[in-house]
Parts: C-alpha cells; sequence; structure tokens
C-alpha cells in the first residue's frame, strides 16, 4: 500500500477553492501533492500510475459531524468500521461529536480515539469536545486539556446547558483557548424526545409536536451571547426557514456565526415519517417542505457554510421499535455525496457550490487548510465515477449501521478511489 | 396495511383510510350481534378454536373487559397477558415479546401501547397470519372506540348527514377524539365541532375537516351529539390548565349548557367519568347521557371487529361466516 509516488492521469480536477476544474495530472510524493497539470516536475518518475480517465479528482471531503460510537457505544458499531465507510464515500476527514454515552470530556478519551483511527489509517480525525463536564451542562469541561491534546471544538451535543449564565461563561472559557464552539440550537424544554415537526401531519398521526421555535428560540439567545462576546460560534444542523433568516441577519450584522444543515434535510420532510418510519427520526426532525425549500435557497444563496453527514450508525434494534422509541439518527456516510450531487442535477447548486460546502468551506470552520488540491497540500483525493449509476440498499452500505432512510433512491456517480496522504485507503 | 388485497378487514390499526362502507359493515353486525336474543348467554361460534391474545402495555378496565367478552361470547380462547409483570419491564424489546407470544401460536393480538403508532408496528412484524386490533396507540387511534360511539349515535339519530357533533375537552392527547373525528368524516357527518382551551387542541388540527371552539357555549350551540373527553388530573401539573375548578367552570358540561343544544342531543364520555371536572352528575345520568349504552354497544362493535378479521384470514375454510 505505501508507495513513495503516485501519478493521476487524465482525471477531471475539481477544487472549487481555486477555481480548477480541468483535466490534469496529478503528481503526489510523501504523502503530499507535488505537481498539477503542467507543474509536474520533468524528473517525476511515478511507482504507481492512476488512468483516471473520465473520472473527476475531488478533494477529499471533510465531514463535520460524525458520531463514531466509540469509546462507550461498541455495540453499534467500531471506529475501523465507520472510518472505513467514510473512505468508501470519499470522506478523508471526520469530526466526531461528543454524546451523551460518550462524552468526550477528558484529554484520555481523545487520546483513545486519535489512537484507534489512527491505528485503523482510513481516516484523518478531528475531535470535538465536550463544552461541560460529562456533557451534564453545570461544569466547564476542561477545555484547556482538550485543546492541548488536539480538539478541534467543543459542543455540547443535543444535550442542554444548565442556563445562559453557564453557556455564556462556556463561551468565554472556550474562546480562552481559541476553541470554536458547536452549538446544536435546541431549547430543551421545547424539545420532545420521539417528536415530530409542529404540523397537522404530527396531530394526525399522535405524535409529540417539536416546534420551529425549539431552534429558532435557542439561536436567537445564542446569538444575544454571541453580540456581547464576540466569541465566534457554529450552529449545527439548521432545519427550519427563520432559523435561515436569524443566521443571514446575524451575519449582515457582522457577527461570527457559521452554520451546517445534514445532508438529508435538504431531501426529506416531515411527509417522510407519514407511516411512522423510524428511520426518519432525526435530531433535529424533518420538518416542512417550505422549511427544506428555504435550506435550499440558503445553500444556494451561500448563506450556510457546509453540508455535513450527521453520521448516526445503529445497530438494527435501535429502529425496531414503535416511532418514539426509536433512536435517532441516519447512517450518513454514503449519501453525503450522493445527496449533494443530486443538489447539482436539479439545478440548486453549481458543482463547485456542492464540492466546496464538503471540502474547503467546513476546513474552514475547523480552522484547516484541508479540502483542497494545491501544491504542497496533503495529498487527500477522491476519485469519483460520474457515469456510475447505483442503487442503494440498506444492506450493501460499508457502514455497519444500515439504517437509511433512502434505500431505493438511485444516484449518479460513485466514489471509486479515495487516496489519504496519498495511500489508497480505498478501491472499488 | 390494514386490508387484505381483495379489500377486508385484516388488522384494525386506525379509521383514517377505510373506506365508508366498511365502517357501515362493523356497525350493521355490530347491530346484528345486539340483536341476538339472550345475547349475554349466546356463544356464536366464530371464533372457536382461535387464540386471542390481549397485550395491553397500557392500562385499561373497559376496553380490556369488554373485548375479553367480545372475544369468550365468540368461541375464542382469550389470555390476558399481564404485561406490568412481564418481560418488557426486565428489558425484553417489545419485537422480542411479540416473536415469544406468537411462538405460543395465536390468531389475533388486541394491543394497547403508550407510543402513537405501535399498533401499526406490531402489524408490520407480526407473523402473517396474525390480526392486530389497535385498543389505542399513544395520542393516535382508538378506531374500536370510536365505533362504539358511532354505534351509540346511528342508534338514536340514524342517519349521520345532517348531524352536529360537538367533541369536547382534551383533543390534544386524545386518540378517542381523533378516531371520532376519521369516523365522522368518513361517515359524512354534517359538523364536527371541536371544543377546547387552546392549551388542549393541536396544531392544525383543522385541516383534519372539523371547526375549532374555545368557548362552549358556542360550541355546543343547536348540537345533535355531544361528547365529552376525560380531563387527566397531570394536565394541571404541565401548565396547561390552571386547576380542576377552573376547568369545569368554563369546560364542564353543566345542565344550563346542555340546553344551548339541541332539545333531543345525546350526551356520550369514552370513559372513566370525572364527574364534576368535564362534567356535571346530573348530565352524566340524566335522560339525554348514553354513557353506559356505549359501554355495552363496545361489546358489540368489538365482536363485529373480531369477527371480521377472522373472515379475512379463513376465507374458504367456512368457518368464519356469521350470517
Amino acid at each position: 500500500m505505501s508507495h513513495k509516488s503516485t501519478l493521476i492521469k487524465n482525471g477531471r480536477v475539481i477544487d472549487p477553492k481555486s477555481g480548477l476544474d480541468e483535466v490534469a495530472d496529478i503528481a503526489i510524493r510523501k504523502k503530499k501533492i507535488v505537481g498539477i497539470g503542467f507543474k509536474i516536475p520533468p524528473a517525476f518518475d511515478p511507482d504507481i500510475t492512476i488512468d483516471a480517465e473520465g473520472l473527476w479528482v475531488l478533494p477529499g471531503i471533510i465531514d463535520l459531524s460524525a458520531y463514531l460510537r466509540e469509546p462507550g457505544l461498541e455495540n453499534k458499531t467500531r471506529i475501523p468500521y465507520e472510518t472505513y465507510a467514510a473512505a468508501s464515500a470519499g470522506i478523508t476527514e471526520i469530526c466526531c461529536m461528543p454524546e451523551t454515552n460518550s462524552p468526550i470530556d477528558n484529554g484520555a478519551t481523545v487520546k483513545l480515539i486519535r489512537s484507534k483511527v489512527k491505528q485503523a489509517k482510513y481516516s484523518q480525525i478531528n475531535v470535538i469536545g465536550a463544552l461541560t463536564q460529562g456533557l451534564k451542562g453545570e461544569q466547564l469541561s476542561h477545555m484547556g486539556s482538550l485543546k492541548y491534546v488536539g480538539c478541534v471544538g467543543v459542543s455540547q451535543g443535543w444535550n442542554p446547558v444548565k442556563d445562559l449564565a453557564t453557556l455564556r461563561k462556556c463561551m468565554e472559557y472556550a474562546a480562552t483557548f481559541e476553541l470554536p464552539l458547536f452549538l446544536h440550537p435546541l431549547d430543551h424544554s421545547l424539545m420532545i424526545k420521539g417528536g415530530m415537526h409542529e404540523g397537522p401531519l404530527a396531530t394526525r398521526l399522535g405524535l409529540s409536536p417539536i416546534p420551529a421555535a425549539t431552534e429558532t428560540a435557542a439561536m436567537a439567545q445564542i446569538i444575544a451571547l454571541v453580540e456581547e462576546t464576540e466569541t465566534p460560534v457554529h450552529f449545527c444542523r439548521l432545519s427550519t426557514a427563520k432559523s435561515i433568516s436569524l443566521l443571514k441577519q446575524a451575519k449582515e450584522s457582522g457577527l461570527p456565526v457559521t452554520a451546517d444543515v445534514a445532508a438529508h434535510q435538504l431531501f426529506l420532510t416531515e411527509m417522510d415519517l407519514s407511516d411512522y418510519n423510524p428511520l426518519c427520526n432525526t435530531i433535529p426532525p424533518l420538518r416542512s417542505m417550505r422549511d427544506r425549500d428555504a435550506l435550499r435557497q440558503a445553500a444556494a444563496d451561500g448563506v450556510i457554510d457546509a453540508i455535513c453527514s450527521d453520521h448516526q450508525p445503529h445497530e438494527v434494534d435501535a429502529k425496531l421499535a414503535p416511532f418514539e422509541e426509536t433512536s435517532p439518527g441516519i447512517s450518513a456516510f454514503e449519501t453525503l455525496l450522493p445527496l449533494s450531487l443530486r443538489l447539482v442535477e436539479e439545478k440548486i447548486l453549481s458543482l463547485d457550490q456542492a464540492i466546496g460546502y464538503l471540502t474547503h468551506k467546513p476546513a474552514n470552520i475547523i480552522g484547516s487548510n484541508t479540502g483542497r488540491i494545491k501544491i504542497g497540500a496533503k495529498a487527500n483525493l477522491s476519485l469519483f465515477d460520474p457515469e456510475q449509476f447505483w442503487q442503494l440498499e440498506p444492506e450493501q452500505l460499508v457502514s455497519h449501521g444500515k439504517n437509511t432512510p433512502f434505500s431505493g433512491w438511485s444516484f449518479n456517480g460513485k466514489t471509486v478511489l479515495t487516496l489519504l496522504k496519498g495511500k489508497t485507503i480505498f478501491s472499488q | 396495511m390494514q386490508l387484505t388485497k381483495d379489500g377486508k378487514l385484516k388488522h384494525f390499526l386506525t379509521i383514517e383510510g377505510l373506506p365508508p362502507l366498511l365502517l357501515e359493515e362493523i356497525l350493521d353486525r355490530a347491530q346484528q350481534f345486539i340483536s341476538l336474543p339472550n345475547k349475554s348467554q349466546v356463544q356464536a361460534p366464530i371464533l372457536r378454536g382461535k387464540t386471542v391474545m390481549n397485550l395491553f402495555f397500557e392500562n385499561s378496565t373497559r376496553t380490556r373487559t369488554t373485548f375479553e367478552l367480545a372475544a369468550k361470547r365468540l368461541s375464542a380462547d382469550l389470555i390476558n397477558l399481564d404485561i406490568r409483570n412481564s418481560a418488557t419491564t426486565k428489558g425484553e424489546s417489545l419485537l422480542d415479546t411479540i416473536r415469544t407470544i406468537e411462538a405460543m401460536g395465536c390468531d389475533m393480538f388486541v394491543v394497547r401501547h403508550s407510543s402513537s403508532g405501535a399498533a401499526h408496528f406490531i402489524a408490520r412484524y407480526c407473523a402473517p397470519h396474525i390480526s392486530v386490533l389497535n385498543a389505542g396507540d399513544g395520542r393516535h387511534a382508538h378506531p374500536t372506540q370510536a365505533m362504539l360511539d358511532m354505534l351509540t349515535i346511528r342508534q338514536h339519530k340514524g342517519d349521520f348527514t345532517p348531524l352536529k357533533v360537538a367533541i369536547v375537552g382534551d383533543i390534544k392527547h386524545s386518540r378517542v377524539a381523533r378516531s371520532q373525528i376519521h369516523a365522522l368524516t368518513t361517515l359524512c357527518a354534517g359538523e364536527i365541532r371541536l371544543v377546547a382551551p387552546k392549551t388542549l387542541m393541536p396544531f392544525g388540527i383543522e385541516d383534519m375537516g372539523v371547526n375549532v371552539y374555545n368557548d362552549i357555549e358556542e360550541g355546543i350551540k343547536g348540537v345533535d351529539v355531544i361528547i365529552m373527553l376525560r380531563l387527566q388530573h397531570e394536565r394541571m401539573n404541565t401548565a396547561l390548565l390552571p386547576s380542576v375548578r377552573e376547568y369545569y367552570a368554563r369546560y364542564g358540561l353543566t345542565e344550563e349548557r346542555l340546553s344551548l343544544a339541541k332539545a333531543d342531543a345525546i350526551v356520550m364520555h369514552p370513559g372513566p367519568v370525572n364527574r364534576g371536572v368535564e362534567i356535571d352528575s346530573r348530565v352524566a345520568d340524566g335522560p339525554q347521557s348514553v354513557i353506559l349504552q356505549q359501554v355495552s354497544n363496545g361489546i358489540a362493535v368489538r365482536m363485529a371487529v373480531m369477527s371480521m378479521v377472522i373472515g379475512s384470514h379463513a376465507q374458504g375454510t367456512g368457518d368464519a361466516n356469521v350470517s
């Protein structure tokens, strides 16, 4: 597997950051890109040549949110399986989120995750640590130590922070160590587990309503704190039209806020759970068609900053129960790129926009300079065959989590080869 | 999902989407069972050799008992599974419980569960020869209750089309109200009114073809049928209502308020009744009350539904014919 130098020939190289989109060769030596197109050193003599004729060469995808379930939830899946699933979908860099049963709130856990990912060799990992100890929302986590062991940010996940005073202190303390804050805007008094978007359908199905204000009320409060503390905040997983207008307003008034949307929110709506489909149980819930269209518009207008998978693999049993009792989340690594490209097919995004939302833009949010194809950058790349038509069958997902609501969807194009620091980590 | 490919009732999960003719058939069959002479002794052999399993994951007295009586009058073997003392409290999943019971051999599940959609879930995953009857799932549906209410209305009023029906009380948390609305709209009732304070009225309920009232006196003016819903005491603790006293003062059905409805209006209640909370005792026991009739109709409606779903299994074997 380990080779000193590689030449990728004749691929269509797409790098939204530099605006590059042309058929070119890429030369890789010692983990890095050393030449693109005519800038390839004349003496370059590759050990391996990959023929990429007819393929797209894309920067490796950076996924801002995934739950790798380790340590703590090994019954769901393990890090090697999930990072390999990511690699198979062109994802080379993962941000893993803390969760209740696996609160990443100390240096040892961060080191453990990093070493497991490193051992598996399928991905680069960016650990997002806990904002509060045990994610309990009361005491500050050891953010200084978390930063020291390499956390790229801190988050409270879906858990509540006790009150606004605590949240404000968390923000200030995180800012002390220049740790970006990844906040899910959720007002917990309005958030009902196992519920769905408030509307006539929720009434009809008898499921507990989760109003849009669950998100917008929390967002407005956080924005007020951002104004006062001038701390940058990244809003995770926006789901409503009103959140988009709040975000837009905040950005226009110059506040340091960014936001992402999960790919499934750009496609699915509340209607998808009209038969109590537990695969559509997500946090935040799937919203109305109008909300979905507003999210799409926000992506088209550049109001949002990234699209992520919010990958949450589950064991089969987690979804085999009445809707309200199922665990939320979608196994989503393998649909992230296909869904994003479908927005291009539907003429909502340009190809550059779609790839940008998955690569250099999320890189900016975590303060990284990856997600681009340029000389001197790490050779994290994926080769994508735009002609390969396939239909999604949950059993065929590489991830151990087969919980996808996109069963039976067909997509044009598939990742055929993924390189991490010049090494092939996945090949179809 | 509820119907076989030739349109017979396979499961009874919700009234939503069922054709009017099928609801009429349930009512007709139930009426036929009521007309049998000496009905408390008669045992029809329709379910002989069949096993009905009562799976009540949530407490119930009257629904469970009437299902039990209905099954026995149709000669079925019936088992009441006391879920609270069984496996689910030991951490067994719902699906494992269902599979275990299936393995014991049975033909019909009567299910009550606190999660909306639970009956659909069981119907989707149980063995194909089993029929599931929903005896109440979360806030979603309670179809046999709605059908026994329809039977009671039909016995008193006949045709549904000219009727104005008011449903009063905690609509938000009521599976009974949702099923009644679907039944009434399917049977083409003239007007359905819902009466509740805004905290107990669910979002977008108008889309189900009803008129919403916040004032009981306006809401029951000139109606033919008043259905009162039970108010659960825990609603006071969740900032939905200030007190029982205020609820009774604003929404309780008193004789005075009842006089605003048509003179021959009937008063219904799915039970158990909270006297002095949603209804005055004089109204509950008064001449216009049909509350006890509802209970006895409950047995007939459940017999009707059970006989129909068994009919969908045993086509051609001859032992499923009712009439």
